[in-house]
């Protein structure tokens, strides 16, 4: 197990590395310079040189690469002021180091994933169970069919839809809008209810097929049968037996969806108008906000591969027969 | 999965008529296909959209309107004073079969039209490179195997682990900037050209993935070793003995390919990343609606709608093409 951890973490550190370096180097060759919209309006060649300075860009790309690396354990000293450990640079469209914008952005796209995570899971899961349960009769073609559809719905069309019924045409709720669960939980319980239940519209299709599919097959199992067999009620074979089973490959999937939901979910931020991670990468992209953007995408890019090699860990656990090497 | 079907399905027990003919397995998959009535339906509706993409031009023509004459503006009594349709449900008419857009008044059937064009135009060319890439990739990393594979599979792993939509975000303004420098605006099929580079970059790794594994199995086939015996040449044992078998997975994913670049390009639209005005997008509608929801929703309805249709279709045709291949395989 520790072996297995620490290979996979090597490998994990690898590709973060590599796909920094390659977003970092991607992106110079954007014809932007940070320097001149920190200079203002009454801009001399000269200030903007001292800029460049104090900034580290007048050194070549693969040295102000190392500085940004190593600045994230080490901190920084920039012109504007020290930038301590977890420093991602320094954001000068948002006029503080990007690391403060990222802890202020951060609770949203967390509020979201997992609020539509407790939402997609119980619902698809359960659709699954009812379909699988009721395999080839009416309930089981209702819920598949109703996953076809689910699954070829969009946030940004079914996201305005909702907006445009509960929001401005019933007026049961306000517009989504993220409130900290710390200052009040029915204000974010309620602000965030849209976006939890259209983020979560997409998945629940996945969610459904899949279980269904794995508790099919379980359920025509060897052990399944021995189950049957020697006289045990339909429940205990189907949640004991069956679902025990179907369980690996769903946690799989649902570690791999949370991962990449942690980066922030870009469309359902967008629709929403919530200001997560997913919206402040598209705000850098077009501020040409290179520190930012390079943030959003380590921390994206790391929850992806660590909830990768999480699942694989978790895999042991649920199914012993899995031998991690 | 899809597992490979077998060279010549041709006794298989259920379809095989009383007198024995020889069908070709295309033949017996067309027959299978056509008793599918839910792949038939979605198969029309399929060609429905591709028409529609490609016929633009006629119905705007037959129709009479065009996707960018602003008709609220150069008519009064068409939008009110705050930029809305007159007439009830987004300004539906005779003269506007699906209402006129807000603001700009400009014709909501054509610019459909034409949208499902661009975004079709380019989910498509997108999906046609990845599948190339991918069945170039995934056949050399597993028939060659060794080196070649692990240095392949590594790299597939790296472009696995980028978030994919935020790099669709992130890349695609530098890939506008390697082509023109940002002071000029960037022409449309430059626009068109990097979406579609950007989806292929990011979009081929799972086809190759999926298609290796393929050949890896194949590979240790009997009549794979019977052409190697046979002092067949690689490329004879690729083109004649592999890809008919690879055949099926390459159809389904490139029919479950598509869609999802559709949307995806979409939803680069939406954004405000991807193709820009006075170009008509499918995405674009979905952030116009946006703007419009409060007071007008009825102009977002029809491109929902037809997206919906769309995919629906496209994701129904995917599972009937793959039960016509391969019919062990139930849903």
């Amino acid at each position: 197990m520790l072996r297995f951890l620490a290979r996979r973490t090597a490998g994990a550190l690898v590709i973060i590395l590599l796909i920094s370096a390659i977003t970092f180097f991607l992106f110079f060759a954007l014809p932007s310079d940070p320097a001149r919209m920190s200079c203002g309006k009454n801009c001399t060649a000269d200030a903007l040189a001292v800029i460049h300075k104090n900034l580290g860009l007048d050194q070549p790309v693969p040295v102000q690469y190392w500085h940004y690396m190593a600045g994230i354990f080490t901190g920084r000293d920039f012109s504007v002021g020290h930038c301590s450990a977890p420093c991602f640079g320094y954001s000068f469209s948002n006029q503080q180091p990007v690391w403060g914008t990222i802890v202020d952005r951060f609770p949203t796209t967390l509020s979201l994933t997992l609020g539509s995570a407790v939402v997609f899971l119980t619902v698809g899961v359960g659709f699954g169970m009812i379909a699988a349960a009721f395999q080839g009769r009416w309930p089981d073609k209702f819920f598949s069919s109703l996953s076809l559809i689910a699954n070829s719905l969009q946030i940004y069309f079914v996201g305005i839809i909702a907006l445009a019924v509960f929001v401005t045409g019933l007026h049961w709720m306000d517009n989504p809008a993220y409130y900290p669960i710390t200052e009040n939980p029915a204000k974010w319980f309620t602000g965030m209810l849209i976006p939890w239940l259209v983020l979560s519209i997409i998945f629940v299709a996945n969610y459904t097929r899949m279980t269904r599919s794995q508790m099919v097959e379980q359920l025509s199992e060897d052990h399944v049968c021995t189950a049957r067999a020697k006289g045990l009620g339909h429940r205990t074979v189907f949640f004991r037996y069956a679902w025990r089973g179907a369980l690996a490959p769903i946690v799989t999937i649902f570690g791999i969806d949370l991962g990449s939901l942690f980066g922030g979910a870009i469309i359902t931020e967008f629709t929403f108008s919530l200001h997560g991670l997913g919206r402040l990468a598209v705000d850098s992209v077009g501020q040409t906000d290179l520190p930012t953007l390079m943030a959003v995408m380590l921390i994206s890019c790391a929850a992806i591969v660590v909830a990768n090699i999480v699942v694989d860990a978790a895999y042991a656990f649920i199914d012993p027969r899995v031998r991690l090497a | 999965m899809t597992s490979p079907s077998p060279a010549a399905p041709a006794t298989e027990p259920g379809t095989a008529p009383a007198e024995l003919i020889g069908r070709s397995p295309g033949q017996l998959m067309r027959r299978r296909f056509r008793r599918d009535r839910a792949g038939v339906v979605s198969a029309f509706v399929v060609v429905f959209f591709f028409l529609v993409a490609v016929g633009a031009p006629l119905i705007s023509m037959v129709y009479g309107k065009d996707p960018t004459t602003t008709y609220g503006l150069n008519e009064t009594g068409l939008l009110n004073q705050f930029g809305y349709p007159v007439q009830p449900n987004g300004g539906i008419s005779g003269r506007f079969w699906f209402g006129l857009e807000p603001t700009l008044g400009r014709d909501v059937l054509t610019q459909l039209a034409y949208g499902i064009r661009t975004s079709l135009l380019i989910a498509a060319a997108a999906t046609a490179l990845c599948v190339v890439t991918g069945v170039l990739v995934g056949v050399t990393a597993g028939y060659l195997g060794g080196r070649t594979d692990y240095f392949l599979g590594r790299f597939i792993d790296l472009l696995l682990a980028f978030p994919q939509q935020l790099s669709f975000v992130a890349f695609t303004p530098v890939v506008y900037a390697l082509f023109v420098s940002p002071e000029k605006e960037t022409p449309t099929y430059l626009r068109v050209l990097t979406l579609i580079l950007v989806l292929w970059a990011l979009g081929w790794m799972g086809l190759a993935r999926l298609l290796r594994g393929q050949v890896l199995s194949l590979r240790e086939r009997e009549f794979v070793e019977a052409a190697k015996v046979t002092g067949a040449s690689p490329w004879r044992i690729i083109t004649r003995e592999l890809l008919p078998n690879l055949w099926t997975p390459i159809l389904v994913q490139s029919t479950l390919m598509l869609p999802t670049l559709v949307t995806a390009e979409a939803g680069l639209s939406f954004i405000g990343v991807g193709v820009v005005e006075p170009t008509p997008d499918w995405g674009r509608m979905f952030a116009n609606g946006a703007k419009y929801y409060e007071s007008d929703v009825t102009y977002i309805f029809f491109p929902g709608l037809a997206m919906i249709i769309f995919v629906v279709a496209f994701n129904l045709l995917g599972d009937s093409v793959r039960d016509a291949f391969d019919p062990r395989t139930r849903r």
